[in-house]
């Protein structure tokens, strides 16, 4: 039992990470129908321009706010001089684009910063709680994580409906014509789209960072799982994009948890779900739109 | 591209364009080429025999005036040249992207390894064919979910695919060994290539050079297979599905059937480049077949030009010349080895960003497209000529 509420606690902090990189994933293709295949690397970049702060002796709240600063400059510059020219164009050039800046951004960092595994701070103590005598399995690091993500699904959700900005990021998301007739610089709102993306994709690759070690590969296996949750909530709906996250968090860290040597297992059972939505309902299992094809 | 509503006609435009001009390098029409080229015949199957006695020709010139180095890094090219091959054949003539091609290369090469490994191994066209064989059962299995996938949906399904996939040589590590790999046992070289080495060139029929003439005959064959292909109804039918999918569906195609064939003779021809690659490299591990692999297949197609198997073979050769350059510069920008490795697949990146965005019919496609532009002209200031004449 212990065992169990072990792992489903595992499951459901690891969930929303992928749930946060998800988010990220959604936001970009809700408003530019482009899957950014560069998500995971820009964040992986931010992490360690986050890591070389730390090593200098910056203290993790600065690393923390310099990165997801970083990540929104990377994510606006990235939009507006490789995605721009592609964006509206056939699907697969765009596809193509953003896997060449994945590429190139996982090697730059691997010439930079080394190729080496070095091991990423975490703020918080990795112990349980303790109740009495018996100690839970739920970590303040394991909180952190999950206030953070929740705490920035709160700005976002507060910004998009609360806001003039985010009003005219939904309307340009909505209708690219009707908005720009109605005095929306879309342009403009794309690029911050992706900023406030590459911002939400950062704090995930930091949070799955924390405590563990980081290398220029390690988003590898994150860009799957957080496109996998994504697909599960049918890319389009940022609520989706959570419960997919969660779901995915919670079955591969069953399948890992469970299964004899599982965590080698992990990878490809996420390919199985993705596979079995896929096949089951193309549109995810929140799509609303009935017509497109997927 | 952004309204819900408008986005399916958006989609449906963005579709339309995408072949004219990404895809370019796909379109020769063999008819016109054969008419205006009159030296060659006019069968496309007695053509493509030329062409392949042509380039088994050169191929053995360029291997005996070669270097063993040299020899060595043909045969590198001559795998990378297969699976880009059948990729290009895959995304260009069928618009589907496959990032797994890493991961189907993983699959032949692994067979390979393992029936080599028997303490008589079976004939090698019977362990290449085998390799082949378990690639294509597997590119079906995907090729069936993968029909009903387009563009960044399937790029996702298949990149699961190139991650996954390895995991399971370090799962069942009892039979494939782990992270360690399985070491292949290379073949010897025939009699009969050794009297031929001989009595061409007299050099030192090495087992370099064997099985650099092996990947060449594979590459020969996947290629002449490839190219008959693609002129046949089933290219034609392809570029159908690619181009026009409700023209298609109307005209009778069932599209999913005909995108699982397009995967399925993809996957045949990457398994094919891993059992080749496994008996060059002498090794089968996971780490050979990272997603870095699969990109740099795709980085080859699209610098080539997409659907061009021209262009994937010289997309090959910049995956094959690229890296020791590539690493010389960044050793003499005072990088330290595994830095300087690091140069190549950013080169890659780089490429495939600039390559997209300015010249997206790549190499090939912009020649034939340029070349396509003049006859027009050409045809227009000739139409224009005549009714001048005529009036």
């Amino acid at each position: 039992m212990d065992y169990f509420v072990n792992v489903t606690i595992t499951g459901l902090t690891q969930g929303m990470i992928y749930a946060a990189f998800a988010l990220a994933l959604v936001l970009i293709w809700r408003s530019t129908r482009i899957v950014n295949f560069a998500q995971g690397s820009m964040a992986a970049a931010t992490t360690f321009i986050a890591l070389s702060l730390i090593q200098a002796g910056a203290s993790y709240w600065v690393a923390l706010v310099v990165a997801l600063a970083s990540g929104f400059v990377l994510g606006a510059i990235v939009e507006r001089v490789i995605i721009r020219p592609v964006e509206g164009g056939p699907e697969l050039n765009a596809v193509i684009v953003t896997l060449g800046l994945f590429v190139a951004i996982q090697a730059a960092i691997a010439i930079i910063f080394g190729s080496s595994f070095q091991s990423f701070p975490t703020p918080f103590g990795v112990r349980g709680f303790e109740i009495g005598e018996t100690t839970i399995p739920l970590t303040p690091t394991s909180l952190y994580v999950i206030g953070a993500v929740l705490v920035t699904m709160a700005l976002l959700v507060a910004l998009f409906r609360f806001t003039r900005v985010g009003l005219a990021m939904r309307a340009s998301a909505f209708s690219q014509e009707v908005a720009r007739l109605l005095g929306v610089k879309v342009g403009g709102m794309l690029t911050l789209g992706w900023g406030l993306a590459a911002v939400v994709g950062s704090l995930s690759g930091l949070l799955i960072a924390g405590g563990t070690f980081v290398y220029p590969a390690y988003m590898d296996s994150l860009i799957v799982f957080g496109f996998v949750a994504a697909i599960i909530g049918g890319l389009d709906s940022p609520v989706g994009a959570i419960v997919g996250g969660l779901i995915l968090g919670l079955a591969l860290s069953y399948v890992s948890g469970y299964a004899p040597r599982g965590s080698a297992l992990v990878t490809i059972s996420a390919l199985v779900i993705l596979i079995g939505v896929l096949l089951v309902r193309p549109g995810g299992l929140f799509s609303s739109t009935t017509a497109r094809r997927a | 591209m952004s309204d819900l509503q408008s986005s399916p006609s958006a989609a449906g435009k963005a579709t339309d364009e995408a072949p004219v001009v990404a895809t370019a390098g796909a379109n020769a029409s063999s008819a016109q080429a054969s008419a205006e080229r009159s030296f060659l015949p006019q069968s496309t199957l007695l053509r493509h025999l030329l062409v392949l006695l042509g380039s088994a020709v050169l191929a053995v010139a360029l291997l005996e005036l070669s270097t063993p180095y040299q020899n060595s890094q043909l045969a590198t090219l001559t795998y990378y040249a297969i699976a880009a091959g059948g990729l290009t054949v895959l995304t260009g003539m069928n618009g589907q992207i496959s990032l797994g091609h890493g991961a189907l290369m993983a699959a032949g090469a692994y067979t390979t390894a393992l029936l080599l490994d028997a303490d008589e191994p079976l004939p090698l066209p019977v362990v290449l064919l085998a390799s082949v064989l378990v690639a294509v059962a597997i590119g079906a299995l995907v090729g069936v979910a993968a029909a009903r996938l387009h563009g960044p949906y399937l790029a996702g399904a298949t990149l699961a695919l190139a991650v996954g996939l390895p995991g399971l040589a370090i799962y069942f590590h009892d039979i494939f060994g782990g992270e360690q790999g399985m070491r292949v046992r290379a073949p010897q070289a025939p009699e009969a290539f050794e009297s031929f080495i001989d009595v061409v060139s007299g050099n030192n029929a090495s087992s370099t050079k064997w099985l650099a003439y092996l990947g060449t005959i594979c590459l020969l064959i996947t290629y002449f297979f490839l190219a008959n292909l693609v002129r046949s109804r089933i290219g034609r039918t392809w570029r159908a599905v690619r181009d026009q999918e409700v023209a298609a569906e109307l005209a009778g195609i069932n599209l999913g059937a005909w995108r699982v064939l397009a995967f399925v003779v993809s996957a045949a021809a990457a398994g094919l480049a891993g059992a080749v690659l496994a008996l060059v490299v002498r090794l089968a591990a996971p780490s050979g077949f990272t997603l870095v692999l699969s990109l740099s297949l795709l980085t080859a197609i699209v610098l080539g030009g997409l659907g061009s198997l021209v262009g994937a073979l010289l997309g090959s050769a910049l995956l094959v010349f690229l890296p020791p350059f590539a690493r010389d510069m960044g050793a003499s920008f005072g990088l330290d080895q595994t830095e300087a490795a690091q140069v190549a697949p950013f080169v890659y990146g780089v490429v495939l960003i600039v390559v997209m965005i300015f010249v997206p019919a790549g190499f090939v496609g912009t020649i034939r497209l340029r070349r396509m532009n003049a006859k027009a002209k050409k045809a227009m200031a000739q139409a224009a000529a005549d009714a001048a004449g005529r009036r």
